[in-house]
């Protein structure tokens, strides 16, 4: 039995790095894909839009509000997640590092709930 | 072995023995249960069946045996009790778990201990958290030793067990000895957990305390990993280091209590049999040629304990290790003790020079300032060193610590 894990990645404010530079990065981050959809462990991988784009919707006095987002302000934001199946928290870790080298980005790993067939 | 004629046990013996097999019938539990609570809890009831039995009925022929076999039968006795998916799984893995079946051979038994160190300094956990497992799981202590020993209360240190061994369980942080490749990084963290733990223990001003033991515990988990790890120099330098700093122990202290520096110690009082496991252990490291911070620290305070005297000190060799260990580890820290090492080799001016370098990086440490202050006295600058001593006492707690720079503060 495997586990999922969320790899969630954290983009710094500020300008988007050129368009070449990002192509390359695509280009990398495709072959971890690849490489995990061989093995079947991939779940699940998107990038977000500016956290600019967010809403959200608060509880309060039995109604629920609707404001503009984010639901947090912060120097680094949520810039995409992948979710993925590791045997362990070493295996996930060893993947989450990959996204950090190619994105030079800092990501967060953090297991689901429960276990998934392997 | 119940009907033998018992001999009595000597007083602390069942203590001894806990605090001696705790942590190899934990991890050998923890292999066949996939679970650091239910073995825990296993091995602790095996351990109340032993204080009951073995005042009367002696000692079995190997305690160590006994113990891992009886807590294997109590966990197995709950799975069957609990009879849930999970337990049942357990009872499986453990009832077909060849190693876990120890008489008396359990000395040939694969050792469980190095992954338990591994999974417990994994750096995935915060340091506080490496350093609360390690002595619960590997040293034995109790939450309520590990508490006091670091001056934190003791629910503080049952959540933060808790919280650690939970992560340990969710984020299903493996057990296991990591490969080759990734060696260096991850035995990083597990010499540094052992090390925080000794000076824990040696930074704490009045003997016998809980904080002292931690020395004690350190020696004794370094000693395991040096014994499972035999081709690490790092391991050995590490060990070496410990035993050399500890075989001084007993003249750090004047008889009122008193911090004693190096310079100023009585060299008669020094444990000259862990000087001579320490230098043997130096000399291992050095052989094998693969230099790090341990070693030479441990080669450092080797040199010192070369000397019969401290003016008979050979500080051009410790000057020419820290060179290396600069090269190797380019620190402010390091650059400081070298300091104190080119003041004896080039003079307290030059060593001057070099420590107002590092000034604006170390200023919240007082030893920087405990230094300019002494080297400032050999000056004969005597006003500015009396301002570095208050600027070292005002940078720390420690009462020993203060009530040595308060004596030289005194003493201009």
């Amino acid at each position: 039995m495997k586990k999922q894990y969320l790899l969630s990645m954290y983009q710094p404010q500020g300008p988007i790095p050129d368009a070449e530079f990002l192509a390359e990065v695509m280009a990398e981050l495709g072959k971890i894909r690849s490489e995990l959809q061989a093995t079947g462990d991939w779940v699940f991988g998107q990038g977000l839009h500016q956290p600019d784009t967010s809403t959200v919707l608060r509880p309060k006095d039995g109604e629920v509000l609707v404001v503009d987002g984010p639901f947090t302000e912060g120097k680094e934001y949520l810039g995409g997640v992948t979710v993925i199946k590791a045997v362990d928290l070493d295996a996930a870790l060893a993947w989450g590092r990959r996204y950090a080298q190619v994105t030079g980005l800092a990501i967060e790993v953090r297991p689901f709930q429960g276990e998934v067939e392997d | 072995m119940d009907d033998r004629p018992a001999t009595p046990l000597p007083p602390g013996e069942i203590e001894r023995i806990f605090r001696a097999e705790y942590g190899r019938a934990v991890a050998v539990l923890v292999r066949g249960l996939g679970d650091i609570d239910l073995a825990e809890e296993a091995v602790q009831e095996a351990f109340a069946v032993a204080a009951e039995r073995w005042p009367t009925a002696g000692l079995p022929p190997s305690p160590a045996g006994w113990l891992i076999t009886t807590a294997r039968n109590k966990a197995i006795d709950r799975a069957r009790r609990e009879a849930t998916r999970d337990a049942r799984q357990a009872e499986a893995a453990l009832l077909h778990s060849p190693e876990v079946t120890t008489d008396a051979q359990e000395d040939a038994v694969p050792d469980d201990r190095l992954r338990l160190i591994f999974t417990c300094c994994h750096p995935a956990l915060g340091e506080q958290a490496q350093v609360a497992l390690t002595l619960r799981l590997l040293g034995g202590l109790s939450t309520g030793e590990i508490a006091r020993a670091f001056l934190v209360g003791e629910p503080t240190m049952a959540q933060r067990l808790v919280r650690a061994k939970g992560k340990i369980r969710d984020a299903r942080i493996p057990y296991r000895v990591p490969a080759e490749s990734d060696l260096p990084d991850r035995l990083r963290p597990v010499l540094a957990v052992l090390y925080l733990i000794y000076n824990e223990g040696y930074l704490a001003a009045e003997g016998g305390s809980a904080r002292e033991e931690l020395c004690a515990e350190a020696i004794r988990l370094a000693r395991l990993l040096a014994a499972l790890m035999p081709d690490e120099p790092e391991v050995l330098g590490l060990l070496a280091l410990m035993l050399l700093i500890q075989s001084r122990r007993p003249a750090r202290f004047g008889p009122d209590g008193t911090l004693v520096l190096l310079a100023d110690q009585d060299r008669g009082l020094w444990d000259q049999e862990l000087i001579a496991e320490g230098q043997a252990l130096v000399r291992r490291c050095l052989r094998r040629d693969r230099p790090g911070p341990y070693q030479i620290q441990a080669a450092v305070n080797a040199v010192h304990s070369d000397a019969a005297t401290a003016a008979a000190t050979d500080w051009a060799q410790i000057l020419r290790l820290y060179d290396q260990q600069l090269a190797l580890a380019p620190t402010p820290v390091v650059a400081l003790h070298r300091a104190v090492a080119l003041a004896e080799v080039a003079g307290p001016a030059a060593a001057l020079a070099e420590v107002d370098t590092l000034a604006t990086r170390l200023d919240g440490y007082h030893l920087l300032h405990a230094l300019r202050a002494d080297l400032l006295t050999r000056l004969g600058r005597r006003d500015e060193a009396a301002e570095a001593l208050a600027r070292a006492l005002a940078r720390t707690r420690n009462p020993a610590e203060r009530e040595q720079l308060e004596r030289r503060l005194r003493e201009i």
